[in-house]
């Protein structure tokens, strides 16, 4: 018993001892669950974050293109799309594999997908496949294990209402090419399109809008558990045009199937009301990328459906040049309302002779009377008077020949010669060639928007600027409004002749454009018609018409008419061009009269649907005391 | 003193000492503890499967209630009886790891399991209770001489010694260790002097980087991964790292339950098994880890309370050999789960997922309810 107790004494120390460390041990668990629990919480918390929350990049949805009254010129469709985030796949190479079993790709998306993965880094997911079918759609559903890191979401792809008839105005968008991708990461997200033509290209910014995007839980396989947090972006601004849709789809039916360009322009503010360039070609191709065959028959079109016309198309302006050249003269002081000039048929210098229209005699005539019916042997002795140079100074008066500062891409000038641009490029400046510059020929070569805007400036007095934005975001852009413009800097008086020579080209039966005069009541168009020579003639073609329908396509002249309308206050201005049209007045300026009578009827200008603006932040009462306290003072 | 003691306690000399008494003698506070685990292995479990009771909360629900029942059932065992098997318990637990070295089939990376009548056991589990006893029995009538006595003391460390080189030729390190130290808690119960293990631990420390420096680079690589078996397949370190990150981010109220992050999106594998302390810290944060910590330790502390009020030198033994040995299982789960030793192979007893840690464990926990039942009983010289 005793050596028992002794026995039991010392346990009793050793056992007491042993629960001691054991308990110490316990405590010093404890402590260290406290440091890594509670001390370091917030660095484990962020670690966890990390580890579980994966976030992507999302494209905001492209900004709308509308007319002035709100309907869509270009929108947005939705369709699905599998993408795939490379970060989320342990093995992207059998995820690949995979997917190509599932859904047939060609050889060339191969590439493209291989090129992607290649340029992008994890976090940008790469386009598999564009507009997934429901078999697709099932196919890859189904192997969702299978496929970790792909996704099938919606995407938008850009649609054009109507088509071909707004091709050039609003234009197309396209992929980005892997160089801008490398540039710019958020042009790397499938889905963005870039801007190519048009108002897409000119607003591309504005319609891009900020990308947004999806933070999902994925586990630790990259399968996505749930979806955290969805910033759609900010999308694209909307663009409201100055078109008008049923005068630019008159303006494209009215075109038909002849080559050519129309501009009708707000005459008082300069706001391209229609812009229609045919033939043309239908947008949405571009979207999903042009099939090769189609991209080789539109560049090898003679009739180049991709050009737009009205603001590239460089055409000889022909009898509608004559309104210039008389202002040129009569601000030079070489030409007064009155001043008479003796047409022969023709005028001789040196040893060539220049023909007058149908080698007509016109006898001894006004400047009225030369416009009304077109006169090219007056206006031939006006240019010898004046010279190119001051008519090319009235020309940049009137918007010819200049950068016209036009919100669409690709704008061409035009050309109106100066001595000194001649001299530059080595051209001997022979008389003649002052001569036919009175009649519009030569080296002159405008777009059908410089036509537009010259009209507008004759009719207005204002040096109106052509442009197609009207509106932001719902926001009016300036130019909007006529006291946006500068008056132009002719003599009032001398317009007053024009507008009067130009309402007898139309309002009289002697004038040129008489079969197109307008029909409504009490409403007169004013205009000038024009037929321009494209070939150099033979001498054979000399000694008959120089415009006859005997000639191949392509060498007939081109038509032409520029008009504006109401004469009394005028609103509209217009520019027609038909290539190879042969007459200005048989071809061109029906079409101006039928776009007139519309746009009066109908009276676009100055009148829109405005976007609603975004709601503006909410300001601070201005009667609230506590808003002028300083920050940590109460009330009590 | 002695006498007051024999009045409260009636001895018990005969094995007539009803089953009814015997049940009711049984340490209930004990049982509530070790179901309270239960419990928060079951919450722990229906977390780790996402919300639901399968796979592993109602499984392992059942292997408890079934480890339970044999729980009671050995503490009604007069434990005179069980120290008359200790020797073939012992002779039983060598053969089971001869054979499952032999036979058994490997489980991340290492040979430990076998399958018995349908059951998975690892009888390096069972063999930490076979020592025990075998070394209680060893000692329990050994005076305080002879506990001193270096011959007396080297059968009892080849005692020890067998098992655990049967252990890391398994290889399992983190149990191996746990057994020789369970033996050294045992040993020392028994008397033996502590500067005889400073003197072991300090030999072991010198030869360590010795041996380790003249081994051949297979030799070391195969070293490395017995110090971490299973090695993970996301690269070194990948386990202890998402272990950290799941309870630090838990912090000091949790991120609730079921919301746990790094549990919920499986960024740790085998959660379930060895790494699930890190769900209820996760989920229930440092409340819920200490509230675990505190169960943990009553069991600690209700064995060593039981060892203490034992009146012979058996019960005292063995009741400190099965407190050491849950002891040291929560602080390698532990130490591993915050990345503090590189072991691993070692769960959480009655909270990890697994049968055979746990059928182990409730084995032991009989023997001790038997210690606290039986603890008056004397020992006739037959008893050994």
């Amino acid at each position: 018993m005793k050596r028992d107790t002794r026995d039991r004494a010392g346990f009793t120390r050793r056992a007491l001892l042993v629960g001691t460390a054991q308990l110490g041990i316990f405590a010093a668990i404890g402590v260290k669950l406290y440091k890594l629990q509670v001390q370091q919480h917030s660095q484990y918390a962020m670690m966890a974050q990390a580890n579980s929350i994966s976030e992507r990049l999302v494209a905001p949805e492209r900004g709308l293109i509308t007319d002035r009254f709100g309907t869509v010129l270009a929108g947005n469709q939705q369709h699905w799309r599998a993408l795939f985030m490379q970060a989320l796949a342990p093995d992207p190479q059998a995820v690949l594999d995979n997917f190509t079993k599932l859904v047939a790709l060609s050889p060339d998306e191969q590439a493209r997908i291989a090129g992607d993965l290649a340029d992008r880094p994890g976090y940008i997911p790469v386009l598999l496949k564009d507009y997934l079918d429901w078999p697709d759609m099932a196919a890859i559903e189904v192997n969702t294990p299978d496929l970790p890191g792909v996704i099938v979401e919606v995407g938008a792809s850009r649609v054009y209402p109507f088509g071909p008839a707004l091709a050039h105005a609003v234009g197309y968008v396209a992929r980005p090419t892997p160089r801008e991708a490398k540039t710019d990461t958020v042009l790397a997200l499938p889905g963005m399109r870039v801007g190519r033509t048009g108002t897409e290209a000119e607003q591309d910014e504005e319609l891009r809008g900020a990308p947004g995007f999806v933070q999902t839980e994925t586990n630790v396989h990259g399968e996505v558990v749930r979806e955290v947090a969805h910033d759609p972006g900010t999308p694209g601004q909307t663009v409201a045009l100055a078109i008008d849709a049923g005068l630019q789809n008159l303006a494209v039916q009215r075109l038909g199937q002849d080559a050519g360009a129309v501009v009708v322009l707000d005459a008082n503010s300069g706001e391209i009301l229609a812009m229609a360039s045919n033939p043309a070609f239908d947008p949405a191709l571009f979207d999903k990328g042009v099939p090769a065959a189609t991209w080789e028959s539109l560049m090898k079109d003679e009739r180049d459906p991709l050009q737009n016309k009205a603001i590239s198309g460089l055409f000889a302006p022909g009898s509608t040049f004559k309104p210039t050249v008389a202002l040129a003269a009569m601000k030079a002081g070489v030409l007064t309302p009155d001043t008479i000039l003796t047409c022969n048929g023709s005028l001789t210098l040196g040893d060539h002779i220049f023909w007058c229209d149908n080698h007509v005699a016109h006898g001894s005539i006004n400047v009225t009377t030369a416009l009304q019916v077109s006169c090219d042997v007056f206006f031939y002795q006006v240019a010898l008077m004046v010279g190119i140079d001051k008519i090319a100074e009235m020309a940049t008066t009137m918007g010819l020949g200049t950068d016209l500062g036009v919100d669409l891409p690709n704008a061409a000038a035009g050309l109106v010669p100066t001595h000194d641009w001649a001299r530059a490029r080595g051209i001997y400046w022979a008389e003649g060639s002052t001569v036919v510059q009175g009649i519009g020929q030569g080296y002159t070569q405008l777009t059908p928007l410089a036509l537009a805007t010259m009209i507008a400036r004759i009719a207005s007095g204002v040096a109106v600027g052509p442009h197609i934005t009207r509106r932001i975001g719902g926001v009016l852009q300036s130019g909007a409004d006529p006291d946006d413009w500068l008056p132009l800097d002719v003599d009032d008086r001398h317009l007053a002749v024009i507008r009067n020579a130009l309402f007898e080209v139309v309002n009289t039966p002697a004038g040129t454009a008489y079969a197109s005069r307008l029909t409504l009541p009490g409403v007169q168009m004013a205009g000038k018609t024009g037929t321009a020579q494209v070939h150099d003639n033979t001498a054979a073609e000399k000694q008959k018409n120089f415009n006859d329908m005997t000639m191949p396509w392509a060498d007939r002249p081109n038509a032409l008419f520029v008009g504006f309308a109401p004469y009394d206050s005028p609103r509209y201005a217009i520019a027609v061009v038909i290539e190879h049209g042969n007459f200005g007045a048989q071809s061109a300026a029906p079409i101006a009269r039928d776009l007139m009578t519309y746009a009066i009827q109908h009276d676009p200008a100055g009148r829109d649907v405005p976007l609603t603006p975004p709601p503006a932040p909410p300001a601070a009462p201005a009667g609230d005391v506590s808003a002028n306290q300083p920050p940590g003072l109460s009330l009590q | 003193m002695i006498n007051n003691s024999v009045a409260l306690h009636r001895p018990f000399r005969d094995r007539s000492f009803g089953l009814v008494r015997k049940f009711l003698a049984i340490n209930w506070l004990f049982v509530l503890c070790v179901c309270l685990l239960a419990g928060v292995g079951y919450t722990a479990l229906y977390s780790a499967a996402g919300g639901a009771s399968q796979p592993y909360a109602n499984s392992q629900l059942y292997r408890f209630l079934t480890a339970l029942l044999m729980m009671l059932v050995i503490a009604m065992v007069d434990i005179r009886i069980i120290a008359r098997l200790s020797w073939v318990s012992y002779a039983i637990g060598v053969v089971l790891l001869l054979v499952v070295m032999k036979f058994g089939h490997t489980g991340l990376g290492a040979k430990r399991w076998m399958t018995l009548g349908g059951v998975e056991i690892q009888p390096s589990e069972l063999m930490k209770l076979f020592l025990t006893l075998a070394l209680a029995s060893y000692f329990c009538r050994a005076s305080h001489e002879r506990v001193g006595n270096i011959l007396f003391l080297l059968p009892a460390v080849a005692v020890v010694l067998l098992p655990v080189a049967l252990i890391l030729k398994e290889p399992n390190l983190g149990t191996a260790v746990i057994t020789a130290l369970i033996g050294a808690s045992v040993m020392y119960g028994a008397g033996v002097r502590w500067w005889k293990f400073a003197i072991v631990v300090v030999v072991i420390a010198v030869a360590a980087p010795v041996l380790y420096h003249h081994l051949h680079d297979y030799q070391r690589a195969r070293i490395i991964t017995f110090l971490n078996p299973g090695s993970d397949p996301l690269g070194a370190g990948y386990n202890i790292i998402q272990s950290k990150i799941a309870l630090g981010s838990g912090g000091f109220s949790g991120q609730g339950y079921l919301h746990g992050t790094q549990n919920q999106l499986n960024f740790l594998p085998e959660k379930q098994t060895d790494f699930v302390f890190t769900i209820i810290a996760e989920e229930f944060g440092f409340i819920g880890s200490m509230a675990v910590l505190a169960l943990l330790f009553s069991i600690v502390g209700i064995a060593l309370y039981t060892a203490l009020r034992c009146q012979h030198q058996f019960g005292r033994l063995v009741a400190l050999g099965i407190g050491a040995n849950f002891f040291l299982y929560c602080f390698v789960n532990l130490s591993m789960v915050m990345g503090l030793i590189p072991v691993g192979g070692v769960p959480l007893p009655l909270i990890s997922y697994g049968g055979s840690a746990l059928t182990a464990v409730m084995l032991g926990f009989g023997v001790l309810m038997s210690v606290h039942v039986h603890r008056d009983v004397e020992f006739a010289a037959k008893d050994f």
